[in-house]
């Protein structure tokens, strides 16, 4: 489904990621591990159109996307919650929601359903539909911008370390939210720092250091390795 | 009593052509962080597009409409020439484009039409009054409210209520997040001028309706008046544009019946103080503008 191979990302003369290779298969959730800096964010950004790569390609169903713009990327079934989290704080929860079905807005009655759909995984966002973005809490927030991307009806979706900063019990709702879209069939790249959770739901991960990929495997063999913890204190 | 219905038409008046001014030019503000310096040469090129078809046999509506039309495709092509080109470069570059763009619309003007004015043609009821509650009033000052508040309230629909407005308030305060959603920088920059165009021209028509006449460096003023107004208001807040151009005016109007004779000629310098007293106490304008936002 989604293949990348040698990919570099630049940043004036920073080499953020550095020829890195990983594919994710169709319906499956790999999760890409590293410590901070490690290049994790960056690969993300790049898949989603929103950085140019220096080198390397990005295939989605064999089709070459390399460099395409974002607002292309999704029309091909790519959605991203990036590492920001990034709602619209002035817009209303309902309006961030629309723009999430923005490509797909002549659907009325699938958008209607799919809306449903987020509302019942996501109650809370039903009740706060008029109010701004912005007065949402953190968890609240991280729930819509999910949301928001899956009203797109991606076939991929790129999470960017959506458990950052929230409270631990918030955390764990959130892992059990992804746990449950990858039971709807959804392809999802996790990106974490919280290895025992993401690896718990994922199927394989992919470990980054300084921009590279330094190791790979199931989950179950991720978190046999006894050496992850020096891959992240070298990271 | 007369005094004050008057005042406040002269203030309502002025101030919604200055509210409409600001307003164009912050739409474009708002979504790239740049500001338009051709903004002004919208308004010329409404003039003199209305001078130029002014010999045909055409109703006057459709000639307005005509140069309207013309506002908004300058706009647009504002966008391309100017803009589009060196926009991810360097902001300097693009403050360079726009004012090139801008001189070079007016020398255009200059060279192929004339530096004298040129007069528009308008129906007959700009140069009509009304007396309302005793005070003698010019029949285009209650147009200007009454376009102002049409042109508002479909602006504020435009912005709440459809796709493409709720689209571009994201793009105001997150560029790149907006096109992760799918939404098509294009589409939102290019609406943003063709608003832009769309409203100068019609403030245009207001504009020079009071005078009757064009001249190449007609847009000077309005674009002087844009700048302060969405200073006042917040640089960054569609509803600051607009509160700001009606503070702008009850200044102005304020000066003119209160200053003697003698000073009048130096209003603007009083306009400016008053202006910079407002900054010392709000210095990001009176209304703060969408929370984040990086240039793009
Ligand atoms: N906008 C940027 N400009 C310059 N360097 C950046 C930028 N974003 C990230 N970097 C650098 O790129 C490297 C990888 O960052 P990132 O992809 O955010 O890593 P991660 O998400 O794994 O923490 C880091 O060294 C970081 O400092
Ligand atoms: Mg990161």
């Amino acid at each position: 489904m989604l293949e990348v191979t040698d990919l570099e990302v630049r940043y004036g003369a920073i080499r953020a990621v550095r020829g890195i290779s990983f594919s994710v298969s169709s319906g499956e959730l790999v999760t890409l591990l590293g410590a901070n800096g490690a290049g994790k964010s960056s690969t993300l950004r790049c898949i989603a159109g929103a950085l140019k790569s220096a080198g390397g390609s990005i295939r989605l169903d064999g089709e070459n996307v390399t460099s395409a713009k974002p607002e292309i990327m999704v029309r091909k079934g790519v959605a991203t919650v990036p590492e920001t989290r990034d709602v619209f704080p002035d817009l209303t929860v309902d309006e961030n929601l629309r723009l999430g079905s923005y490509t797909r807005r002549a659907d009325r009655s699938g958008v209607n359903a799919d809306r449903e759909r987020m509302f019942e995984l996501f109650p809370r966002l039903a009740e706060r539909l008029s109010q701004p973005a912005g007065t949402l809490s953190g968890g609240e927030q991280q729930m819509l911008v999910i949301a928001r991307a899956m009203m797109s009806r991606p076939k991929v979706l790129l999470l960017d370390e959506p458990s950052l900063g929230l409270a631990p019990v918030i955390v764990d709702q959130i892992f059990e939210l992804i746990a449950k879209l990858k039971q709807t069939g959804v392809t999802i790249l996790l990106v974490e720092q919280n290895v025992t959770e993401a690896l718990a739901v994922a199927d394989r991960a992919y470990v980054m250091r300084l921009g590279k990929v330094a190791a790979a495997g199931t989950a179950a063999e991720i978190s046999a390795a006894t050496d992850i913890d020096a891959l992240y204190l070298g990271g | 009593m007369t005094f004050a219905i008057q005042f406040l038409i002269n203030v309502l008046s002025l101030g919604g052509a200055y509210a409409l001014m600001a307003l164009g030019l912050v739409i474009v503000y708002g979504i790239l962080r740049l500001v338009n310096f051709a903004y002004g040469e919208l308004i010329m090129v409404t003039g003199y597009t209305l001078f130029l078809i002014s010999g045909s046999a055409l109703p006057w509506f459709v000639m307005a409409a005509a140069a309207v039309a013309m506002a908004v495709v300058t706009g647009i092509a504002t966008d391309y020439i100017a803009f589009r080109p060196v926009r991810a470069k360097s902001v300097t570059a693009v403050l360079i484009t726009s004012f090139a763009f801008s001189t070079l619309l007016q020398n255009a003007a200059l060279l192929f039409i004339s530096p004298r004015p040129r007069v528009i043609p308008l129906p007959e009821i700009f140069s009509r009054t009304v007396e309302i509650g005793g005070a003698i009033t010019p029949m285009r000052n209650l147009l200007t409210i009454a376009a102002a508040v049409i042109l508002l309230a479909l602006f504020a629909f435009l912005m709440r209520r459809t796709v493409l407005g709720i689209a571009m308030r994201a793009a105001a305060t997150n560029f790149t997040m907006a096109r992760m959603l799918g939404v098509p920088a294009n589409l939102i920059i290019s609406s943003a001028f063709a608003i832009s165009g769309f409203i100068a021209g019609v403030v245009g028509l207001l504009w020079m309706g009071r005078i009757g006449t064009v001249v190449p460096g007609i847009g000077l003023e309005p674009l002087l008046v844009a700048f302060i107004a969405t200073i006042i208001g917040g640089m960054r807040s569609l509803t600051g544009a607009v509160i700001g151009g009606f503070v702008l005016a009850f200044i102005d109007t304020s000066l003119n019946y209160t200053l003697p004779q003698e000073l009048l000629k130096f209003r603007d310098a009083f306009t400016f103080s008053l202006v910079i007293l407002i900054l010392l106490w709000r210095p990001e304008g009176l209304m703060r503008g969408p929370a984040t936002g990086q240039r793009t």
